[in-house]
């Protein structure tokens, strides 16, 4: 890595991470995995300091796995679910973090239904900052795990063919992949209805298709995203039973794929809607190996943004 | 950085491992139950080494383990440089054995604080034990090693430089005077 080249000091996005610094991520989360396999399963690298998860839309898994990452890695953890607190009394974004920062926070870890709140906290905070998911922007960890699922399987991401299927148009999960895969150099295919595959997409290995056979062929990994039932009533759907037929990701739909090709899921699952119970429990599936990833690529972002700042 | 002298050649380098061989052997009667455990980044090869000599000496085949002490560093928010994380690797049970930690230089004794540490949370050995190749003095923390290759009373702006063959291609250990 050029020593010259700025470190970034938050994760809100992919903008100003190298595909190096990156990659440093994804290697150092192998030896996070095997920090989970130990008897004790932590260590005391970012002992002293306190990492507060502020969570503005509700999502217990994506909490639980930050809090985790921290904990094993020696931090204290706080949480701030906006439910809970003085947010519905009317106080402000800015108010709320400049009242955590009070107490001392070395990092924040952000979701927000909102695009662009976790760029907020990090400029009202002035801490490092993760965005755990901010509207439609982005969702940086989740992209990592899934890159790091990838090369799990196949060691390396570049020259990989990665599909993803469904509601692309609401997915930060989408966007957050397709800047991260394809600065690895691997190739992204968007499916998905044309009302939820919005043009501006396309770009340098970034293809679109209404079509999810097309998709899928030669794929290494088909990740099926989370369809939200309330698009139909919105009119971006016409009827479940079509949206099953065109774009579930099945076994048909999985024979047109690579032969070993893997299944990925952000998760929650709407098994039978999206996904196929029996493709999701089948022998591609990597869904629960995402969950497991996701907690150790947690950690080594930590490392990366709270180790080496003296 | 200049070179103030030449502490040992590769001869005598070699001499002073197969003395600590003898020695380990000799405090442990044998090398049944032993364990070898390098500390990165000279630990291991020589962890290698001495595992050679015991197998020469004793037709055993000690277990070797390598360690990386990144995440049990006492000035990680202290420092400015990210330290790159390395591979830890110990793929024996250590509970029935006596643990050799080792490494080439030992100084503050910051490093096998944290080895110590970092060896405990991976299991529970019957005991560790500690080799280094040089001990530099300027001790920080109330640690002492078990085998040493070589004392070597030194001031704190000199370097101590261990050089081996698998991670410099020469075997040598030279004393360097650092540039104010």
């Amino acid at each position: 890595m050029p020593a010259a080249e700025v470190r970034p000091r938050h994760l809100l996005d992919f903008q100003g991470w190298s595909a190096d610094r990156l990659n440093a991520i994804l290697d150092n989360t192998d030896t996070m995995m095997q920090v989970l396999d130990r008897p004790v399963r932590k260590v005391p690298a970012l002992q002293g300091l306190t990492v507060c998860t502020v969570f503005f839309e509700n999502s217990t898994r994506t909490r639980i796995s930050f809090e985790l990452a921290a904990r094993r890695m020696s931090a204290d953890v706080v949480s701030f679910v906006a439910s809970a607190s003085s947010l519905s009394k009317g106080e402000s974004l800015r108010d709320t973090v400049q009242t955590l920062s009070a107490y001392r926070i070395d990092a924040f870890i952000v979701r927000h239904e909102a695009s662009g709140a976790a760029h907020r906290v990090a400029q009202f905070s002035g801490k490092p900052t993760i965005n755990a998911g901010d509207g439609r922007r982005a969702h940086p960890t989740q992209a990592l795990l899934d890159a790091y699922t990838i090369r799990q399987e196949y060691g390396d991401l570049a020259g990989r063919k990665v599909a993803i299927i469904g509601d692309v148009r609401h997915s930060r999960v989408a966007r957050s992949n397709i800047e991260l895969l394809t600065r690895l150099g691997a190739q992204v295919t968007l499916c998905g209805p044309a009302t939820l595959l919005p043009r501006e997409l396309a770009g340098e290995g970034v293809t679109l298709t209404t079509d999810a056979r097309d998709a899928v062929k030669g794929a290494h990994a088909v990740m099926a995203l989370r369809l939200q039932t309330e698009r139909m009533d919105a009119g971006y759907l016409g009827s479940l039973p079509e949206y099953i037929a065109g774009y579930q990701v099945n076994e048909a739909l999985l024979e047109h794929a690579e032969p070993g090709a893997i299944v990925l899921h952000p998760g929650p699952m709407n098994r039978d809607l999206e996904i196929s119970a029996d493709t999701a429990d089948g022998p591609r599936s990597r869904i629960l190996k995402q969950v497991e990833n996701g907690q150790a690529v947690r950690m080594s972002v930590l490392y990366h943004l709270l180790v080496g700042r003296g | 950085m200049q070179l103030k002298a030449s502490i040992l050649t590769a001869e005598e380098l070699r001499r002073a491992l197969t003395r600590i061989a003898h020695e380990i052997l000799e405090r442990n009667r044998g090398a049944q139950g032993l364990a070898l455990v390098g500390i990165h980044t000279r630990g291991i090869p020589l962890a290698a080494r001495l595992a050679a000599k015991l197998r020469e000496l004793e037709g055993v085949e000690v277990p070797q383990g390598r360690l990386d002490i990144t995440l049990y560093r006492d000035d990680l928010s202290e420092i400015a440089v990210q330290p790159v994380i390395r591979e830890t690797q110990i793929d024996f049970d250590m509970q029935p054995r006596r643990v050799i930690l080792i490494d080439d230089v030992l100084y503050t004794g910051r490093t096998v604080r944290a080895a110590l540490d970092a060896l405990l949370d991976l299991g529970r050995p019957q005991s560790i034990q500690l080799a280094v190749l040089v001990d530099r003095g300027h001790r920080e923390l109330p640690i002492r090693a078990d085998y040493v290759g070589k004392n070597l009373p030194t001031a704190r702006s000199e370097l101590v430089k261990v050089k081996l063959e698998e991670t410099d291609g020469i075997d040598a250990v030279e004393l360097w005077e650092r540039d104010l």
